[in-house]
């Protein structure tokens, strides 16, 4: 201890160094001015950007504008009737979308219908029961589908799947034709001789096929949402001892409720608005039916797409105005899906 | 003593193994008591598998397709009178999975006997899946055998051929060329003004671009037709330009725009945010950092969401159909007279009686869904890589860029200070880096 106080006592004096003061009136002192203006490349990179995004504004804003500026003429003219009408005689003045679009909803529910079971089977099969290698091939496999074209599935169905399911169409209004659904007014079951027609070009037949629309799409939201399941929960249910179809059932399942239901209103979304393999199918027809297994059905898209061209003036309105219900109706149903899909757990986007 | 001691020969029961303990105690000096091993060769103890695929699996599932086969035969030939394929397939596949599930239920208890019930049924979902897509493939395949094996189909267009005429005559080389026309021009609009907005959506956090992305997301929405109807009543009936490669294009181009603008959206907002930061605090301005940085880094993803773009686009039907018209004759001139792409020369061509024209119809389609299995392919091998990440080439290439920008910025930087330390140090760097 004496040792280091001596040291210290015999060290120079030491002192602290401070930095010279710079008076603020002095050019040093003033801070630099950040340059809030940006350089002229910016500002012309900025006005670029800014611009293309407002174009792409206005052009899908007039989109939507458009629909409607058309449509008010035919809405005026029919008012509320056109929710209500049957009849689809725009140059008469009786025009209304009633049996359009319980044509239009009919075939979306028979698509969901069938596409719901069979997207979360191969979506649950892709994320927990394939091998990795199969895991793979099936995703490229199903996203092949839903990038296969529309009419290419419109083909199938007209010559391959029409011919073939008439047989099924025949069972269900054998033996469920007391449901109003499966009921097909002509038809003789207990005849086994009976003309086979009146089973075909029917709501049912469109259904199945847009259903291979569908599938893909809510497929692929469902295996986003179910490979997002957190692995300790899944692995927390392995743990406590139980099966596969158990930690579906308890983490899987629960966990992706909402992408199941995205999933599914999305592909309702794509259902409602397919046009051209709806056309090829279906004999277009203007009656309220809820007969899913007749012959003769309507959709919105499809009644645009055969009646464009023969149509002027109030015609041409009648359609617009009948596209609009369609446009809202496919909104609102995907602003739900992207709702549901958001608010789910994963709160993962879809890239549908 | 001796019977303080245990071992695991002896056999008694645990309960008066309790009961000799503790008179033990009482009697004598306390002693370890040691726990009865269990027996390494009972076969309770024995570890159950719980991976891979066991011999008993295998003979359970063959065994029961065997049996539901030869039941569901029995059942439609023999014993009751149903008829038809898709009523054999569904009974059948209903029969396997109670025959599978009983099978089952001799070896195993309840939980695994639904376990394994309802993988078969999840395994048969991902089935039907599978074989709708290859009866939509191979049948497609098989309705156009004939005409996409006629070269002549590629070569010549509908307007010389009469109706009578057979496969060796006429094609849907006017459809083809129309495709790519209409699809190209498309892709001159979208592109450009595609990626921009991705980009203005990315770099402006404002409220107007939450609006640009709100209603672009809704228009994802629309469905096809509605563009057609748009562009037929504004560009045909208002504008009064008649019916035209143009216009089919500017239909698609309103289909295929919100699907690109959202996809690159969603690549776009990968890139790291410390890559952009990096950028700005070298002193580059917003422009560059996009340039340079940002569109690089999302090359990849960006190529990915156009081609997703183009195949949506050229697989549409109904907008074509509205705008563009119907010829039977080549066109190469796309803003005059009417011009016809694939989707939509199958659409009309099966709609035909003939069934060389039916044949034609489905050739066309198969050209269609050969492209886009194309762009598919090419899609998924540029996007299979995350944001970022570079293939070999590119690697090289950027490690040569930045080797070549430290011995640019190390020799201005040795003239202006004149350092040698640095200059040497900086020299051993480039070195290092080549």
């Amino acid at each position: 201890m004496t040792m280091l106080d001596t040291e210290v006592l015999d060290a120079p004096e030491m002192t602290t160094t401070l930095p010279a003061v710079v008076r603020s009136d002095s050019p040093a002192a003033s801070a630099r001015t950040v340059d809030a203006q940006r350089g002229l490349g910016d500002r012309v990179f900025f006005r670029g950007v800014s611009a293309s995004g407002m174009l792409v504004l206005i052009i899908m804003g007039a989109v939507g504008v458009f629909l409607a500026i058309e449509a008010k003429q035919a809405l005026v003219k029919a008012g509320p009737s056109f929710l209500t009408t049957a009849q689809w005689e725009p140059d008469r003045g009786r025009f209304g979308i009633a049996a359009v679009m319980i044509g239009t909803v009919l075939i979306a529910v028979v698509a969901v219908a069938v596409a719901l079971p069979i997207s979360l089977g191969a979506s649950l099969f892709i994320t927990e029961v394939a091998p990795t290698w199969l895991r793979s091939w099936l995703i490229a496999m199903v996203d092949l589908m839903a990038a296969v074209p529309s009419v290419v599935y419109g083909l199938w169905g007209l010559f391959f799947l029409q011919g073939n399911i008439i047989g099924l169409s025949r069972w269900l209004n054998t033996w469920f034709g007391w449901i109003p659904l499966f009921e097909v007014t002509g038809a003789d079951p207990t005849n086994p001789l009976s003309n086979a027609s009146v089973y075909t070009a029917s709501a049912f037949v469109a259904g199945v096929v847009v259903a291979m629309m569908v599938m893909p799409i809510a497929c692929v939201v469902m295996r986003q949402v179910f490979s997002q399941v957190p692995p300790g929960e899944r692995e927390g249910a392995y743990a406590l001892g139980s099966t596969r179809w158990g930690m579906i059932r308890v983490v899987a399942l629960p966990f992706g409720r909402g992408g199941i239901i995205g999933g599914t209103m999305l592909g309702l979304g794509r259902a409602l608005g397919e046009t051209i393999a709806v056309v090829l199918i279906i004999s277009p027809s203007f009656k309220i039916s809820f007969h899913a297994l007749e012959a003769g059905s309507n959709s919105v898209s499809s009644l645009i797409a055969i009646r464009y061209n023969e149509t002027s003036g109030i015609g041409l309105s009648a359609l617009f105005a009948a596209g609009l219900v369609l446009f809202a109706l496919t909104l609102v149903i995907n602003f739900t899906a992207s709702w549901f899909i958001s608010r789910s757990r994963s709160g993962e986007g879809s890239e549908a | 003593m001796s019977t303080a001691t245990w071992t695991n020969d002896e056999t008694e029961s645990l309960g008066s193994l309790f009961d000799e303990a503790e008179v033990l105690i009482v009697e004598a000096a306390p002693t370890t008591v040691l726990p009865k091993r269990p027996d390494p060769f009972m076969a309770s103890q024995q570890r159950r598998s719980i991976r891979g695929v066991s011999r008993q699996d295998v003979m359970t599932l063959g065994g029961s397709a065997v049996s539901a086969l030869c039941t569901t035969m029995l059942l439609f030939g023999r014993l009751t009178s149903l008829s038809g394929e898709l009523g054999f397939a569904v009974v059948g596949w209903l029969v396997f999975l109670v025959t599978y599930g009983v099978l089952v239920s001799l070896t195993e208890d309840r939980p695994a006997v639904v376990d394994k019930v309802v993988t078969a049924m999840l395994a048969s979902a991902g089935l039907v899946a599978l074989l709708a897509l290859a009866s939509v493939v191979i049948f497609t395949f098989a309705r156009g055998w004939h005409a996409l094996f006629a070269p002549n189909t590629y070569t010549s267009d509908l307007s010389s051929s009469g109706p009578l005429d057979g496969l060796d005559k006429g094609g849907i080389a006017h459809a083809i060329v129309g495709t790519l026309i209409i699809t190209g021009m498309a892709l001159a609009i979208t592109v450009p003004l595609g990626v921009a907005c991705a980009v203005y959506l990315n770099e402006r956090r404002t409220r107007v671009a939450n609006l640009v992305r709100t209603v672009v997301t809704a228009m994802t929405a629309l469905p096809s037709i509605l563009a057609g109807l748009l562009i037929f009543s504004t560009w045909i009936l208002i504008l009064g330009f008649e019916r035209s490669g143009l216009a089919g294009s500017l239909a698609v181009a309103i289909v295929m725009l919100p699907i690109i603008i959202r996809a690159s959206d969603v690549v776009l907002r990968l890139v790291p945010s410390n890559m952009r930061e990096a950028s700005a605090a070298l002193g580059a301005p917003q422009w560059r950092t996009v340039w340079h940085v940002v569109l690089p880094t999302a090359r990849s993803g960006l190529t990915t969401s156009v081609i997703l773009g183009v195949a949506r686009g050229v697989g549409e039907t109904a907008p074509v159909l509205l705008t563009a018209g119907f010829t039977a004759s080549m066109n190469v001139n796309p803003f005059k007279g009417s011009m016809i792409t694939l989707p939509l020369a199958a659409f009309s061509l099966v709609k035909s009686p003939l069934p060389s024209q039916i044949a034609r119809g489905f050739a066309s389609a198969v050209v269609l869904m050969v492209l886009v299995l194309i762009l598919f392919t090419v899609a998924r091998v540029l996007g299979g890589r995350p944001v970022g990440q570079l293939s070999k080439r590119q690697a090289s290439r950027a490690a040569a860029h930045s080797a070549d920008d430290l011995r640019r910025s190390m020799e201005r930087h040795a003239q202006t200070t004149d350092v040698a330390q640095t200059t040497d140090r900086s020299r051993h760097k480039i070195e290092v880096l080549e």
